[in-house]
């Protein structure tokens, strides 16, 4: 086993620079639309501020994975005096809620880094934010090359999880005999 | 495909609980563009110039403009048209925040309201889904609360709401439409919207917005976030700080108010205070301000920072944005700006605009100090100059005793209170309270702007061209090296020989033709703002703002597909500001109602004036009463515009 590095990307979100504009929406569904920029729907997003100014909360989130079930039991969180939902922070698309998922399909939406993009340059919702709300951070870490099993032994262990180990063998040992 | 905007209005009958969706002409994109211009359009064919404001015939239009919900940087504005009950002409207010572009993604460019319900209602647009709700648990509550618990009861976080409090309810002339940190505060179009029985109006949309070359489109964009990243870098020196940069005044930004305590007038429109910006009040009043302000905030898609969060120990939260923290303060005797914040909170729940208001109630205590008004019909007022304005506040958007009268602003309250009330609504143009602003040399091309502008504000008028001359012909050139906005290069030469005193000063330069051109250009920037729903701030009102006549062609083609240049766009501004007059022309309006405050300036010049309005009405083909003759409309393809004039014997059949 041998280290390789990896390159992280990573978006830093500062909650005071954000004014509320919403430009990071705007700017991501134009650019995933179907010809790039031909039209723009916030609702597309993979990127949604959570604005509540009243209360003074301006949450911008990502979307990430998705879910398909909803949690069983969900927190708050009390920041400055200000409370979020757990789901307020959470990046999945789920049941329990329609973000992150194209208004029209319901199929969920993640965010992809602006990987269209020629390289190095940065995601477009940062490069929207005059405000600096997001930062753009790319980083590299040494990460444990973890060693590859062979696809075979992948799909020996799966039915050796399903029908246990020793049916696996007697079948293998019956097999062989046969050819 | 319909590109930027939708192609398709709400039509809402509120007498019989009709709702339609309905295809627009897209040759009316063409001719009017969108937003102000579509909506005079409307008003000029639907509303007869006969109908009362609060008539069920008159129609109350919410528009999108034509590029609100594409990339562009600040297109986020809404344009709510109606008749005013105030100036009777037609009353157009505008406001920024994020309702234009929900709209805009819900699937409509306007929504037009005419009859009137028969209860308090809500409107609850959810993209196809269009629902008139009822409103009557909502009565009487804050503009601001109100918007809060539609969204609760809706279960939409995301819906954008715009509402009216009490005052729009009981149809004060100065009632506002609030939504999140902006408002529709002119002209009384709040009381429209009550007299109508609407509440609140919700919408939530998740569709698209389509361009038509986008990737040309989006280049545009690009330049004009980066001129504005750099342009924030560069403020302009040797103008006051609120000018020096771009957006609406920076008024939540910056704390230092020496200019505005010590130049317009407290009270009434009466005193200046030219000491009053003293260390001692600096320190307390940004002391005050850093405190109540919990955030700097923006409209829908624009980087600047406009409006803040304001949060008061022992009230709820609102948001502010310009000039109204001193508005109140100012007009009360109040040297304390927590007052301004606090009374501003509940203004905002009221929902009544924070220029007229505060004006109308430093009118009423001029009126009882001059005997005018009497005690009676103060009685219960307290005594201290914050508790007479919270007092005052309260009657007026209650309708109560004497607050029935002022609700409907200093001209009319001066018409019905009589015995000499009148000099005392002193401060107006067209029956609209104006700036407190009073000033020494008459400055001609500010004459023109306060004397011709259709909506009688002076804000949506300026812009583009300095407010004085710089004192130095190096600074002078200095500021020219980059002026690329001008429409032609002549200005800049007016600009260089503006001197602050002498043969080439005010009153006399720049000359009348001058004037007349640079007023042209400033309303021009208007016009087509308001028709494409961007932000002045980003473009008419700052000086070398990110959008200008040279791109501007550029954007609405690519965005529309409609072909586009500058002599074109010239030609659309013509025909919007000329509707725009034939519309108000068609009300009444007359040469003698086209003057600014008697006491705007100390020095006047009648004669120069005269030959300034002239000048200005030969110049847009109107005739010397300021009317547009034949020919000028048929050029814009007015015709049925001039044949109705005609009809109507406003202009001869010659």
């Amino acid at each position: 086993m041998s280290d390789v590095k990896k390159k992280i990307k990573n978006i830093k979100i500062d909650l005071d620079k954000c004014n509320g504009c919403r430009a990071c929406e705007m700017i991501c569904s134009a650019f995933h639309a179907n010809p790039k920029y031909s039209s723009n729907n916030p609702a597309r997003s993979r990127i949604r501020l959570v604005r509540d100014p009243i209360r003074d909360v301006y949450l911008p989130v990502y979307a990430g994975e998705y879910a398909s079930a909803e949690c069983m039991g969900r927190d708050k969180y009390v920041i400055d005096g200000k409370e979020y939902g757990e789901c307020s922070f959470c990046r999945a698309s789920c049941p329990s809620r329609d973000a992150f998922k194209e208004p029209d399909s319901g199929l969920p939406l993640k965010c992809d880094m602006c990987e269209d993009l020629p390289p190095g340059e940065k995601p477009l919702c940062v490069q929207v934010c005059l405000n600096e709300a997001l930062i753009y951070e790319e980083r590299e870490e040494e990460a444990a090359e973890a060693e590859k099993p062979e696809d075979v032994e992948i799909g020996l262990s799966s039915l050796a999880d399903k029908y246990g180990l020793q049916t696996v063998m007697e079948t293998l040992a019956r097999l062989s005999k046969k050819e | 495909m319909r590109y930027a905007e939708t192609g398709f209005n709400l039509e809402i009958d509120l007498s019989r609980g009709n709702i339609e969706r309905v295809e627009t002409d897209p040759r009316l994109t063409e001719l009017y563009l969108g937003g102000l211009g579509t909506n005079a359009k409307i008003l000029w064919d639907r509303v007869s110039p006969e109908t009362e404001p609060f008539s069920p015939d008159n129609l109350l239009i919410f528009s999108t403009g034509l590029l609100c919900g594409t990339p562009a940087p600040g297109a986020n504005r809404t344009i709510v048209t109606t008749y005013s009950p105030q100036t009777l002409l037609m009353g157009y207010s505008m406001m920024g925040g994020f309702f234009a572009p929900e709209l805009k993604y819900a699937g409509y460019d306007k929504i037009i309201f005419r009859g009137k319900s028969p209860k308090l209602i809500y409107l609850w647009i959810h993209n196809d889904k269009v629902e008139i709700r009822d409103a009557a648990h909502l009565q009487g509550r804050g503009a601001v609360e109100t918007q809060e618990l539609i969204r609760r009861e809706l279960n939409q976080p995301n819906a954008q709401v715009a509402a009216i409090g009490l005052a729009g309810e009981n149809r004060v002339y100065t009632a506002s439409i609030e939504q999140g940190r902006s408002s529709c505060s002119r002209l009384g179009i709040g009381a429209v919207m009550g007299d109508k029985r609407i509440k609140a109006i919700a919408v939530r949309g998740t569709k698209d917005v389509n361009l038509a070359r986008p990737e040309e489109f989006i280049e545009l964009c690009n330049d004009v976030l980066k001129y504005i990243k750099d342009r924030e870098d560069k403020p302009i020196p040797g103008v006051m700080p609120i000018l020096a940069g771009l957006g609406s005044p920076q008024e939540m930004k910056h704390v230092d108010e020496k200019w505005h305590t010590e130049n317009f007038s407290w009270g009434n429109s009466r005193v200046r205070r030219k000491d009053f910006w003293t260390k001692e009040v600096e320190d307390k009043w940004r002391e005050t301000q850093l405190k109540a302000r919990t955030r700097l905030i923006s409209c829908y898609n624009c980087p600047m920072k406009c409006g803040a969060i304001i949060s008061l120990e022992g009230m709820s939260t609102y948001m502010m944005k310009c000039f109204t923290k001193l508005t109140y303060t100012m007009a009360a005797f109040v040297d304390d700006l927590d007052f301004g914040f606090r009374i501003a909170q509940r203004a905002t729940e009221y929902g009544v605009d924070g220029f007229s208001t505060p004006q109308i109630m430093a009118f009423a205590f001029e009126l009882k100090e001059a005997g005018i008004l009497t005690d009676a019909d103060f009685a219960g007022c307290p005594e201290d100059n914050e508790g007479k304005f919270y007092w005052l506040l309260d009657r007026i958007v209650r309708r109560e005793g004497i607050g029935d009268v002022l609700a409907n602003g200093t001209h009319w309250a001066a018409q019905q209170i009589g015995k000499g009330a009148e000099a005392y609504a002193h401060n107006n143009i067209k029956k609209h309270e104006q700036l407190p602003l009073k000033l020494g040399m008459l400055n001609p091309v500010y004459f023109l702007m306060y004397c011709t502008g259709e909506k009688a504000n002076i804000t949506q008028i300026e812009g583009q061209f300095p407010q004085a001359p710089f004192p130095t012909m190096e600074e002078r050139e200095d500021f020219v090296k980059d002026w690329v906005h001008v429409p032609e290069e002549k200005f800049k030469q007016y600009l260089l020989d503006w001197e602050m005193r002498g043969e080439r000063s005010n009153p006399t330069y720049p000359t009348v033709d001058m004037s007349v051109d640079i007023v042209d250009w400033q309303e021009k920037m208007h016009y087509i703002d308001d028709a494409l729903g961007v932000c002045a701030g980003l473009s008419s009102f700052p000086l070398k703002p990110p959008y200008h006549i040279h791109n501007y062609p550029h954007f609405i083609s690519s965005a529309t597909g409609i072909e586009m240049d500058e002599a074109r766009l010239t030609e659309v501004y013509n025909r919007n500001r000329n509707l725009m007059r034939a519309i108000n022309i068609r009300r009444g309006l007359k040469r003698e109602d086209e003057k600014p405050p008697e006491d705007h300036w100390r020095k006047r010049f009648p004669e120069l004036e005269e030959k300034l309005l002239d000048a200005y009405y030969k110049f847009k083909g109107w005739n010397k009463d300021g009317i547009p003759t034949k020919e000028t409309l048929q050029k814009l393809n007015l015709g049925y515009v001039a044949e109705d004039l005609e009809q109507r014997g406003i202009i001869n059949n010659e």
